[in-house]
Parts: C-alpha cells; sequence; structure tokens
C-alpha cells in the first residue's frame, strides 16, 4: 500500500450522556484512495469525518494526517476540506465569492485567488453562473459549488458527507461519475461518508462498512462483496441467502456441514470452525433447473417457486425448499421469449457450486 | 388552507371582530387626532377645525427640534448597548444545553412580569446617592457617585427595560441559524472572527434588524423612564408630549408632535424596507 495520508490510532468519540459513537478505530487511508465509510445510520461514520475535518474532538485515540498528528490542530488549520451534507453554500455571497472565501480568508494575493476561482468554476463546469446567487441554483448545482469551495483549497484529504443524498435518483448517477473522475483528474484523497452500498460499490477503491461505532470490515467493493467476513458485510452488502448450519467435521481445505433445508453439504474453506455456523449465496449464483443437476459435485435443493418478480433485465425468484428454506435467485431474461422461465407454483431445482458458496463464522 | 380571496365571506366573518376592534379603538381615535393636529384651541377645554399648520410649524421651532433630535441620539444609544449586550447573550443562549434554554430564555422575559413603575423605582433605589451601589462602593472607599437625573441614567433605564425586545429577534435568529454555516467557514480556513463577521453576522441580520427597530421605536416615544430617572434636563420628545395632553392641555399642539414623532417611525421602517430589498436571499 502507498504511503498513508490519514492515520486512525484507537480513535474513541462518547459524547456527553456516554453514547460512544466511534468506539476505538484504527485503520489507514493512502495517498490518492477514494475511501469509503460505509454503515446503517447512527453508525459513527459521519462522527468519524468530522473527527477527521477537526469538527468533532476525539476523546481518544490519535488523528495524523499527512505524517502530523491533528490533536492540537483546529478545523482552520488542518490540510482538509468538507462537502458537507447540506453543502452549506453561504447565501448572502455569489458564487464565485463562496468559491474565492477560503482563499480570502487565508490571505491568498486577489490575483491568485481570481485564478484559482476561475480555474475551479471551470472544473466544476459553473463558469456561466458564477454571478449567480445560490437561492437561484438547483440542488446539483449548489453541491458543485460546494465542491468547487472546497477544491480550490487544494487540500490533503477532501470530505464527503452523503453528497449524492440530497440529489434525485437521475442526477446522482451522473454525479457519482464525476466524482470519481474528478477524484482521478485533481488526485486528491476522498473520504465519502454513504449509508447507500451502491454509492459505495460503485465509487470507492477501498470501503470501511461501520456498525455501532466500530470498524467490521475493510476490503475494495468486490473483496466486500465476495469475501465478507461475517453475517452483518454478507447482509448490509447486496442481497444474500443467509443458511444456519452445524459443522459435521472438518479438514484442512473442505468441510462437512449439516445445512437447513440442504441435508449434509461439502465446501471448501480453510480453517476448521466447529458448531453453529452460516452459509451465504448471492443470488446471481443460483441456477434454477427443470431437473435435478447431472454434476456430481453440485449442491442441490427441490421447491416450488413461491413468487417471480420482473425487473426487466433480471427477475427476482423466491423458491421454497425442504424445512421452509427460502431462496432467492436472480435469473438473467436473456431472451427476448420466455422471462425468467418460470412460473408461481412450478417445482424446480435449485443448484449451485460448492466454491460460490461462503463460510461465515461469525 | 384557500387564500382569503377564495373564501370572501368566511374571511370577512372571521375577521370582523378585529377590524371592529381596529377601527372603533384605533383607526377612529387616531383620526380625533389627526384632526386635532390642524386645529385652534378656542377655550380651556375645546378645539376648532380650522386647517391650520401653525402646530407643525410651532413643532419644527428650535427648542422643540432640539428635543426630537436629542430623543433620537439617546435612543439610538440605547438601542445600540442594547444590541451590543444582547447579541452575546442570545448567542449564549442558543449555545447551551438545551435543558438551560428554557430557563435563560425565562430569566429574560422575567421582568415582564413585573409592572414598570415598580421595577424603574428598584433602578432608583439601587442607583440614588444614598443607594445600595454607592453603599457597597463605600464599603471600598469609592464614591457616593451621582448617577441618577440625567442622559447616561435615561439611557440606562431604556436599555433595561427594552432589553427582552433585543433579545428574542437575535435569539430566534441565531437559534434558525444552520451549524453547518459556521462550520463550513471554519473548515474553509476562516478563524473564529472572521467567521463572526463574515458569515454569522450577516447570516443573523435580519434578527438584527428587528431587535433594533423592535427596541428604538419604543425608546423615542418613551416618557416614563426619562420622567423617572432624567430629571428637568433629560427631557424627551415623549415627555414633552405629555406634558401637551396634560399639564398644557394643548390637544392641537400634542397631536401635532405625536404625528411628526410617527412620521420618524415611519422613516425607521422606509429604512428596514430598504435594507431588506437589498439584501436578497437572506429573508429579512
Amino acid at each position: 500500500m502507498a504511503e498513508a495520508i490519514v492515520s486512525l490510532r484507537n480513535v474513541t468519540k462518547t459524547f456527553p450522556g456516554g453514547v460512544k459513537a466511534v468506539d476505538d478505530v484504527s485503520f489507514d487511508i493512502a495517498q490518492n484512495e477514494f475511501f469509503a465509510l460505509l454503515g446503517p445510520s447512527g453508525c459513527g461514520k459521519t462522527t468519524l469525518l468530522r473527527m477527521i475535518s477537526g469538527l468533532e474532538t476525539p476523546t481518544s485515540g490519535q488523528i495524523v494526517i499527512g505524517g502530523e498528528d491533528m490533536a492540537l490542530t483546529p478545523p482552520n488549520k488542518r490540510p482538509t476540506n468538507m462537502v458537507f451534507q447540506s453543502y452549506a453554500v453561504f447565501p448572502h455571497m455569489t458564487v464565485a465569492d463562496n468559491v474565492a472565501y477560503g482563499l480570502k480568508v487565508t490571505g491568498v494575493p486577489a490575483e491568485e485567488t481570481k485564478r484559482r476561482v476561475g480555474e475551479a468554476l471551470e472544473m466544476v463546469k459553473l463558469t456561466h453562473l458564477a454571478a449567480r446567487k445560490p437561492d437561484q441554483m438547483s440542488g446539483g448545482q449548489r453541491q458543485r459549488v460546494a465542491l468547487a469551495r472546497a477544491l480550490v483549497k487544494r487540500p490533503k484529504v477532501l470530505l464527503l458527507d452523503e453528497p449524492l443524498s440530497a440529489l434525485d435518483a437521475k442526477l446522482r448517477d451522473e454525479m457519482r461519475l464525476e466524482l470519481t473522475r474528478l477524484q482521478e483528474n485533481v488526485g486528491i484523497t476522498f473520504i465519502i461518508v454513504t449509508h447507500d452500498q451502491d454509492e459505495a460499490l460503485s465509487m470507492a477503491s477501498r470501503i470501511a462498512v461501520m456498525d455501532k461505532g466500530a470498524v467490521q470490515q475493510i476490503a475494495t467493493p468486490s473483496e466486500l462483496y465476495e469475501q465478507p467476513t461475517s453475517r452483518f458485510i454478507a447482509d448490509f452488502i447486496g442481497k444474500v441467502n443467509l443458511i444456519n448450519a452445524k459443522v459435521v467435521s472438518s479438514t484442512a481445505k473442505k468441510i462437512v456441514c449439516d445445512a437447513k433445508g440442504l441435508g449434509k453439504i461439502e465446501l471448501p474453506h480453510t480453517g476448521s470452525p466447529t458448531g453453529d455456523i452460516a452459509i451465504a449465496i448471492r443470488p446471481e449464483k443460483l441456477k434454477i433447473a427443470g431437473s435435478p443437476p447431472k454434476a456430481a459435485k453440485t449442491i442441490a435443493a427441490e421447491g416450488k417457486v413461491r413468487d417471480v418478480a420482473y425487473y426487466g433485465d433480471t427477475s427476482h425468484v423466491v423458491v421454497r425448499c425442504k424445512d421452509d428454506l427460502e431462496l432467492a435467485v436472480n435469473v438473467q431474461n436473456d431472451k427476448r421469449a420466455g422471462g425468467s422461465g418460470v412460473e408461481r407454483g412450478q417445482k424446480v431445482w435449485i443448484h449451485w457450486a460448492p466454491e460460490d458458496t461462503l463460510v461465515l463464522t461469525e | 388552507m384557500d387564500s382569503w380571496r377564495g373564501n370572501l365571506r368566511v374571511f370577512w366573518t372571521l375577521f370582523t371582530p378585529g377590524t371592529f376592534w381596529l377601527l372603533v379603538f384605533f383607526l377612529i381615535p387616531l383620526a380625533g387626532l389627526f384632526q386635532d393636529s390642524f386645529s385652534d384651541k378656542i377655550s380651556i377645554t375645546e378645539t376648532a377645525f380650522t386647517g391650520t399648520f401653525a402646530n407643525y410649524v410651532r413643532a419644527f421651532d428650535t427648542v422643540y427640534l432640539t428635543i426630537i433630535w436629542k430623543s433620537i441620539w439617546i435612543s439610538a444609544v440605547a438601542t445600540a448597548f442594547c444590541l451590543l449586550l444582547a447579541y452575546p447573550i442570545a448567542f449564549g443562549i442558543c449555545f447551551a444545553p438545551a435543558r438551560w434554554k428554557p430557563l435563560l430564555l425565562l430569566l429574560v422575559i422575567l421582568p415582564f412580569w413585573i409592572n414598570l413603575l415598580i421595577r424603574t423605582y428598584a433602578l432608583i433605589a439601587v442607583f440614588r446617592s444614598q443607594g445600595y451601589l454607592n453603599l457597597v462602593l463605600g464599603w471600598i472607599g469609592l464614591g457616593p457617585f451621582e448617577m441618577l437625573y440625567n442622559n447616561g441614567a435615561v439611557i440606562m433605564g431604556l436599555v433595561y427595560v427594552y432589553m427582552p425586545f433585543m433579545v428574542l429577534p437575535l435569539y430566534a435568529t441565531i437559534e434558525r441559524l444552520d451549524r453547518s454555516f459556521l462550520e463550513a467557514s471554519l473548515d474553509l480556513g476562516g478563524s473564529q472572527v472572521q467567521t463572526f463577521f463574515k458569515v454569522t453576522l450577516p447570516l443573523t441580520m435580519p434578527g438584527i434588524i428587528t431587535g433594533i427597530i423592535l427596541v428604538f421605536i419604543p425608546c423615542l416615544g418613551s416618557f416614563l423612564t426619562p420622567d423617572m430617572l432624567g430629571g428637568a434636563n433629560a427631557i424627551m420628545i415623549g415627555n414633552v408630549i405629555e406634558r401637551q395632553f396634560k399639564a398644557a392641555n394643548d390637544y392641537p399642539f400634542g397631536s401635532a408632535l405625536s404625528f411628526l414623532l410617527m412620521y420618524v417611525t415611519f422613516g425607521a421602517l422606509a429604512l428596514r424596507a430598504y435594507f431588506a430589498s437589498r439584501s436578497k436571499g437572506v429573508d429579512v
């Protein structure tokens, strides 16, 4: 990993009243990363971001930015800038004045301020609106102002607090692409806080998933999706079939377990778990067939189709098997005729490869 | 809800008591005074409408102009002190822990529950030559000081009486102010002082202007405070008007002065409207 630009060391934040918003969090963020803090609301991700910006002080622990301990550095002296969830674009200033604000207050010469404001406005394509007041602008435009205002300061780290949550769906997709492009162009570390997994998966190079104030897993988007380390992560990221199981026997490379509705199955897995575990399979890894599969190693279950939800490109099928086990299957509608090819009430076989199955001990 | 235009009959039904009240107890008496201001005194108790401008001409006599001018500057100074004292108070209440806020606001409003006359006498008891303050100062070998019956005492009294009118609108505006504006300013490198003057102050201007209007206008017309604390030479226009209606029994001249005072007030309100239209984007 490249050199760390932000290092968090045992950072804890306890609010008056005893609520532990962030609980002993430690990790590094590398130079030029697009890092996402992902988690349900109230998980402490925004508090963590605000502590990096200096707007909140950690109760204990250390925050190092660019090699310097930030403990005694107030927010106005930190090499970070923030895009607020509400954008916080000053309503009494024009767009150009908003962008110039951060340079004026720190004594950047007027000539240079003018040039840099021009560049920043060009970067977010707002040059033609420089003289407007924020109340005459749309949410998307105000967000661009907030972005330009932060980037014009050339921070080492740009902090974005739920930057897309206030935009409508179409604009959100556009801004998602634009933010990733912007990050590549300016070469600044971005830390984004979001509760939207699609946002995190599609934009970030690495994601820290948080829950109840603690970091649950830090990984790249594909690792997070394909190799979650706990039931919480598997369930939180994407859709998943979680099945309770009991370990019967295990060797160095595989385990045999007794899974609800599936009976005894053999799965490849290193480590030797014992007792209760969960197995997880993503719906798109499951196949539907009219007859039992022929390949010897596949895991299979017979069941009855309970629901078919049509989404155009895919259909989401729910199949009820033995022991009330319900499996969600995503079927690609890759032929114009026929859709998912199954109907409610139909008897079908579900099968999948053992190596597509995850064994979760936590 | 429907616009009142869409439902005229309901509107008038609901509005009638208010209209009646305003008409009988405000507009008609005011019209009477307006007529009086263009009248002549014909006997000790009677006036006759003659359409004369004599009362207004008399009001522009240097004696009265000086008093009007003095009323304006005393009110202005009192308003300025109110603002300087009330802003930190309002700010402090807004940023106080939530459970303290109601109590702190109550402390601001509490003096309203006590009669103005009693409060003014209490002020006199504290500040007179043999008062409590001079007593305490005497213990440390200072004074006694003559603190009452001058312009300073009037200003102090006005600040004391009208302070809540400044604190409350300021509190309402600061409370509504989105904290993320202040945080954004700090985050962008602004110091606390810069943040205050470039962000907080402009964004709370609506509250400041409302507070100034709410304090300045009643200060201008006040007569009890200057009468009790000001002595003979700290007289304000309110005292002159009161004297015309009572001691001098000169309704026409009193009415003319009253209307002049009202025009000054209109001027202050027009000034507010002007600033409001200039600072678009920040609703005043």
